[in-house]
């Protein structure tokens, strides 16, 4: 079946939404193909609030926000992104208010803010109130809230069709995707002027994580595979500290936001050796760094001293019961763990990729370090590398992300649609589509994608996780090679056309093992430290050689060839990072 | 613990009806029935359909009939049931597509019904609209619901009567009606108080069971019938 927008956006979560009411308004006609309803998508799955230089509780001001976000970011994040968001986020929170968003209320009756890691006041003095929130449920909110306006503004919805292609023509313009519906197993082509790509991370190829089970990173993969499309700093990705213990789930950092201490098994605070000013709202790339030394050298809690207590036990039980419910019920529900009596166990857990599709201020996909557009092609949140969070995501930046470049997108993305017409796809668009898909189920013999994924999420996490070394890297480029050839061999039990989830299982665990390839390459390739990137054979960040965004770009599989992209620089001057 | 998993399994392109099918697995206390869903479907039968995406209770995608009641997969673990056979079910009233997912379109129509989007004509003011806490107390309940579909399919009204929108989109109401900058409620009254609107409800209290964000959704669904009513007045 064909069907035709001007503006198609894949993915329905905050950015997809955003990016599709802001075309719409502006009179596309838009359609949004989602794997998932929209109300399912993970940007509800965040808590703690959008960071924005409201100055509703105290002083604040957009340059302070940018300015921690460029630092947060270890000065990897290009500074015009980062200022175009402090500026526009304050813009984008009223917006979302205006859409009916239910913020939590200060007793004037203004937004209620909340402090957040590596959120400082004057350039990094102490912590700020800039975390605009609803109790701990802010993505919740946002997605709700977004999903709502769309339905008022009439959106065009394919629920539950997983995008398998992207068309260009042979000049490299996107014209179309190609998707699976999950209901009948039928592939669907869409012709569209603009693609809007929004289909968040893909944190499920590690085995701790807080992510969904569907963040497959199925887009980056799709366009990697092309070969001549760059993923870009892939080797940045986020572990937040706190995730409940062995299940990887999050638990917010509004809940130190609120005044949580973390504490190793003797009960002592060990934020204040690391970050002496801001202790335990330190970066999260810092804390969980801590958390994992706190744990080496024999200080981790519990019998087994694997985990770290997060502690609101001295809180005033009407916070937790109020600004924290959810989390509190989380820890109560999985774990049987009261946080009003008892510290909560957590771990660091698999949070997010800084790293994705590189793209222009307007989101729109670029194919080199020179910024060359890829035309009708857009990408935004966090599929997307713009680079706001640079080597590090600050805390509620990525809400905010999905909000300021969403709108950026759907704006563009309906401005190029204006001037440009359709471009007809081939007969034969869908047919690569078609042959994966019968490969995979004409296979009887092999091995299942849980056995392959399994073995990718472990190794992952031991081998290219929160601290790295060259020998763990070579080790699992080399696996994750492997991996990619038992792939080849992936059976599947359902040849059913009709809700096969377990197709959909073999598709993502493909998309996730191109992730991880890029991932490994790219991270054994930067031979230095910053953000989220820690290695320990070079501890020390290096501004000389490495102040540059990584772009990796698939040779052939297991073959990458890297290029460069210089930072953005501009008002704050790289120095080293400390809190 | 050995527990065995009794699945409700259907499928279309075979079955001509749904029927029982049971697996005998290890699980522990602390295990989600989804971790047990994943056994079965990952290291037994893959053709096993069912929804899932957070794991944590935030998405709504896993609510199913679990030992006669409703509840999300995710949240329920192996410990909060008695016994070692653990039964599993499609929800009920939603046709019922393949194993445990259902077709969600109705649910989502009657949503939709209901005008769940805020509605203020007046040009919006600089800065954010103000509110007090008590007035965005006032309608908090509501702004929790995940659209899961537990407490709907949970209705007895809502699984004879084909025109009953359920108790989960009257929550989605309810949540713009009592916000104090919504200005929408002629327009949802409208189609609050029709034939398939709130007056269907005979406040069997299932649903307030069944929400797994305990939300007292039978409570919100009288306070929407009381604005009703005196909006009439």
């Amino acid at each position: 079946m064909a069907h035709v927008h001007d503006v198609l956006v894949i993915g329905a979560g905050g950015s997809g939404l955003t990016a599709a009411l802001f075309a719409a308004r502006h009179g596309a006609n838009v359609g949004v193909v989602s794997k998932l309803y929209p109300t399912r998508s993970h940007t509800g799955a965040a808590q703690g609030g959008i960071g924005a230089a409201l100055g509703n509780v105290e002083e604040d001001h957009w340059e302070w926000h940018m300015f921690d976000t460029v630092k947060g970011g270890d000065y990897l994040t290009d500074q015009d992104a980062a200022e175009v968001f402090a500026r526009e986020v304050i813009d984008a929170v009223i917006d979302l208010e205006h859409m009916g968003l239910p913020f939590d209320r200060l007793p004037n009756g203004k937004i209620s803010q909340r402090r957040f890691g590596g959120h400082t006041r004057e350039y990094g003095k102490a912590p700020v109130h800039r975390a605009a929130h609803a109790a701990d449920r802010t993505g919740h909110m946002i997605l709700q809230t977004l999903y709502q306006q769309s339905i008022k503004q009439g959106i065009t919805f394919y629920n539950e069709f997983h995008v398998l292609d992207v068309i260009f023509t042979e000049d490299g313009r996107a014209i179309g995707v190609v998707a699976l519906e999950f209901a009948t197993g039928e592939l669907h082509t869409f012709m569209a002027k603009s693609i809007v790509i929004a289909t968040g991370g893909f944190g499920r190829m590690f085995k701790v994580t807080s992510n969904a089970f569907t963040l497959a990173g199925d887009l980056q993969s799709i366009l990697y595979r092309k070969g001549w499309i760059p993923l870009e700093d892939m080797e940045f990705f986020q572990f937040h500290p706190t995730g409940l213990y062995r299940l990887g789930i999050l638990v917010t950092e509004g809940a130190r936001g609120e005044g949580g201490i973390l504490r190793n098994a003797s009960g002592e605070r060990f934020m204040e050796r690391y970050a002496p000013t801001i202790k335990d709202l330190a970066p999260r790339d810092m804390v969980s760094r801590a958390m994992y030394l706190e744990i080496k050298e024999g200080r981790g809690c519990g019998p087994n001293k694997d985990y770290i207590c997060l502690d609101l036990t001295h809180l005033d039980p009407e916070i937790i019961e109020h600004k924290l419910p959810d989390i509190a019920e989380f820890s109560r529900t999985y774990l049987g763990v009261d946080p009003i009596k008892e510290p909560i166990p957590v771990v660091p857990t698999a949070h997010y990729a800084m790293g994705g599709i590189p793209t222009t201020l307007n989101g729109e996909v670029i194919k080199d370090g020179d910024g060359t557009v890829i035309p009708g092609l857009y990408a935004v949140g966090e599929a997307a590398c713009v680079s706001l969070h640079g080597a590090n995501r600050l805390g509620t930046n990525s809400l905010g992300d999905l909000v300021v470049f969403g709108r950026r997108a759907g704006l563009a993305s309906v401005r190029f649609a204006e001037v440009e017409s359709f471009v007809d796809l081939p007969p034969d668009a869908a047919d690569p589509s078609r042959e994966l898909i019968d490969g995979i189920k004409a296979r009887s013999k092999g091995e299942t994608p849980f056995a392959i994924r399994k073995d990718l999420q472990e190794t992952m996490m031991d081998n290219a996780s929160v601290f790295r070394t060259e020998e763990l890297l070579e080790k699992q480029v080399g696996i994750v090679q492997e991996l990619m050839e038992r792939y080849r061999n992936v059976v599947i039990q359902d040849k059913g056309d009709r809700f096969n989830a377990d197709l959909i299982d073999a598709l993502e665990l493909g998309f996730l093992l191109d992730n991880a390839e890029a991932l490994v390459h790219s991270a054994k390739n930067r031979k230095e430290s910053r953000g989220a990137h820690a290695r320990e054979d070079y501890p020390d960040r290096d501004d000389d050689n490495w102040l540059k965004h990584t772009l990796v770009y698939r040779e052939a599989p297991g073959k990458v060839r890297f290029a460069y992209k210089p930072v953005v620089l501009g008002r704050f001057e790289p120095k080293p990072r400390t809190y | 613990m050995r527990v065995t998993l009794k699945l409700l399994r259907y499928n279309p392109e075979a079955d001509q009806a749904p029927h029982w099918e049971s697996y005998q697995l290890d699980a522990e206390p602390m295990d989600r029935v989804l971790d047990l869903l994943h056994k079965v479907k990952w290291e037994t039968d893959g053709t096993l359909a069912f929804r899932r995406s957070c794991g944590h209770a935030i998405c709504g995608s896993c609510a199913m009939m679990i030992n006669g009641v409703n509840r999300l997969a995710c949240k329920t673990l192996v410990q909060d049931l008695s016994g070692d056979t653990i039964t599993v079910e499609p929800i009920r009233g939603l046709p019922v597509e393949k194993d445990l997912v259902v077709d969600m379109e109705p649910f989502f129509k009657a949503y939709k019904a209901v005008k769940p989007y805020f509605i203020n004509d007046d040009p919006p003011p600089a800065r954010e609209r103000l509110q007090s806490p008590e007035e965005r107390e006032i309608f908090d309940e509501g702004t929790k619901c995940i659209l899961c579909a537990a407490c709907t399919t949970s209705c007895p009204v809502f699984w004879i009567n084909g025109t009953y929108i359920g108790p989960s989109a009257i929550v989605g109401a309810h949540r713009f009606i009592f916000d104090s900058r919504d200005q929408g409620n002629a327009e949802r009254f409208r189609a609050l108080s029709g034939g398939g609107g709130v007056w269907r409800c005979r406040t069997a209290y299932n649903c307030t069971e069944a929400c797994p964000r305990e939300i007292p959704v039978t409570h919100l669904i009288e306070e929407v019938k009381r604005a009703i009513m005196l909006n009439q007045l």
